[in-house]
């Protein structure tokens, strides 16, 4: 049993990696990976979305026939999405601001959805949060390892604004490693975003085949 | 056949109806929250382009709204030191690189700019966005001046023959903004009597 949650948390993080194995949710990873912050920031959004609607799929997979599926998981996304940001916007005012314009941006990803039909609407309830939960994690890595290729090639910083974020104390992961205006602009504009993506999904598979084991291409048709 | 499409309708329909009562619920509980936020908001970004006027009231809270030279609505706020306005803060809009700039300008009583401060814009980032405070001094070099410094035809940037600078890159950005302050200090010289109106 240990084994399958093994399995389960390895496949989301990095095996079967939202972003880079399934290349599912590009409209969030190209808009919000400017900066490392901002990615880790959208990532974190989402894994909360994902373990909260992948637990209440599976626990109301039983009352969900397959006619109405696609329609309810669709609804239990957005209404998770929106419960965030309401409560984001109470509570977590500082953190809204960063945020908040992407915040309904992760109802049109596709990743939330995904794991819903191929993973939580037949999968026990315990299994599924996790399930949710580590896709999102692996969701938020790439945004994050996205994000800090772009803002040291584009603005030289690393963690820019990560105090506003995380509270004060991180204000010690704020790096400048360039010296200001030497980055190159177009790295943190759309184009960068594909060539940094492109690169690392290249890098993946170069560390899998390392690593002597088989490309897996089979995510993206499992659940397409 | 019929009756299993009624099961779906019921299905679905049962779900939209929880969720519905569960959002309309979590909004009851954050609506007081969320309007003390976005008031706070208003007061930090008041603040900043009111800096430097004696007031003994809440700009946020005393609001007069006047139509602008192109017929939308806008509301502004007024500083006020025993009953007196001495300065008054409102938002202008700008056609930037990439939409609408929008700013929030406060003058004083006697039409002289306090500050300028960016509240949204989609301008390029690395170029356009040096238009916002904690990005570039430049939105400060506003600060001070009126329709007659400089004069209305110097009410431009370098390039187009006015005396403000544009900056390294971008100049539709630095264009739009200075028409727009010059626009709004234009809007204040219109409407000035009902803007400072004692109650």
């Amino acid at each position: 049993m240990a084994n399958a949650y093994v399995k389960i948390a390895r496949d989301g993080l990095w095996d079967n990696n939202g972003v880079f194995s399934m290349l599912l949710g590009m409209c969030p990873t190209m808009a919000m990976t400017t900066s490392a912050t901002n990615g880790f920031g959208m990532g974190l959004a989402t894994a909360a979305v994902m373990a909260a609607s992948s637990l209440l799929v599976a626990a109301a997979r039983n009352a969900i026939t397959q006619e109405v599926r696609i329609p309810v998981f669709i609804l239990i996304v957005a209404a998770m999405v929106t419960l965030v940001d309401l409560a984001m916007n109470a509570w977590m005012h500082e953190l809204y601001k960063v945020l908040g314009l992407f915040i309904p941006l992760i109802v049109s990803n596709c990743l939330p959805l995904a794991r819903l039909e191929a993973f939580a609407a037949k999968a026990p309830i315990v299994p599924a949060l996790v399930d949710g939960l580590c896709m999102g994690i692996g969701f938020t890595i790439a945004l994050t390892a996205i994000g800090a290729v772009r803002e040291i090639a584009g603005s030289g910083t690393l963690f820019a604004d990560a105090s506003l974020l995380l509270g004060p104390s991180f204000r010690f992961m704020e790096l400048r490693l360039l010296p200001a205006d030497r980055g190159v602009l177009m790295m943190i504009l759309p184009p960068g975003g594909f060539l940094v993506t492109g690169f690392l999904v290249v890098v993946k598979r170069l560390l899998d085949l390392r690593a002597g084991k088989e490309i897996q291409m089979s995510g993206a048709h499992a659940v397409a | 056949m019929k009756v299993r499409m009624l099961v779906h309708g019921a299905i679905l329909g049962a779900f939209c109806l929880g969720f519905g009562i569960v959002l309309a619920v979590l909004d009851r509980v954050t609506a007081d929250d969320i309007a003390a936020r976005a008031l706070e908001d208003r007061q930090n970004s008041l603040s900043q382009v009111l800096a430097g006027v004696g007031q003994d009231n809440n700009p946020a809270v005393d609001t007069v709204v006047v139509k602008n030279a192109e017929e939308r609505e806008v509301v502004a706020y007024r500083a006020r030191l025993q009953g007196k306005v001495t300065g008054v803060a409102y938002e202008i809009y700008g056609s930037g690189y990439a939409g609408e700039i929008r700013l929030m300008m406060g003058v004083d009583a006697d039409g002289q700019v306090l500050g300028v401060r960016a509240l949204a814009h989609h301008e390029t980032p690395g170029l356009g966005d040096k238009i916002e405070e904690k990005k570039s001094d430049w939105i400060r070099r506003f600060t001070g001046r009126s329709l007659l410094d400089p004069l209305p035809e110097r009410w431009k940037v370098k390039k187009d023959g006015g005396s403000f600078d544009q900056f390294a890159g971008a100049t539709i950005t630095p264009r739009a903004v200075v028409a727009a302050v010059r626009a709004g200090l234009e809007f204040f010289a219109a409407h000035k009597a009902r803007l400072t109106e004692t109650n």
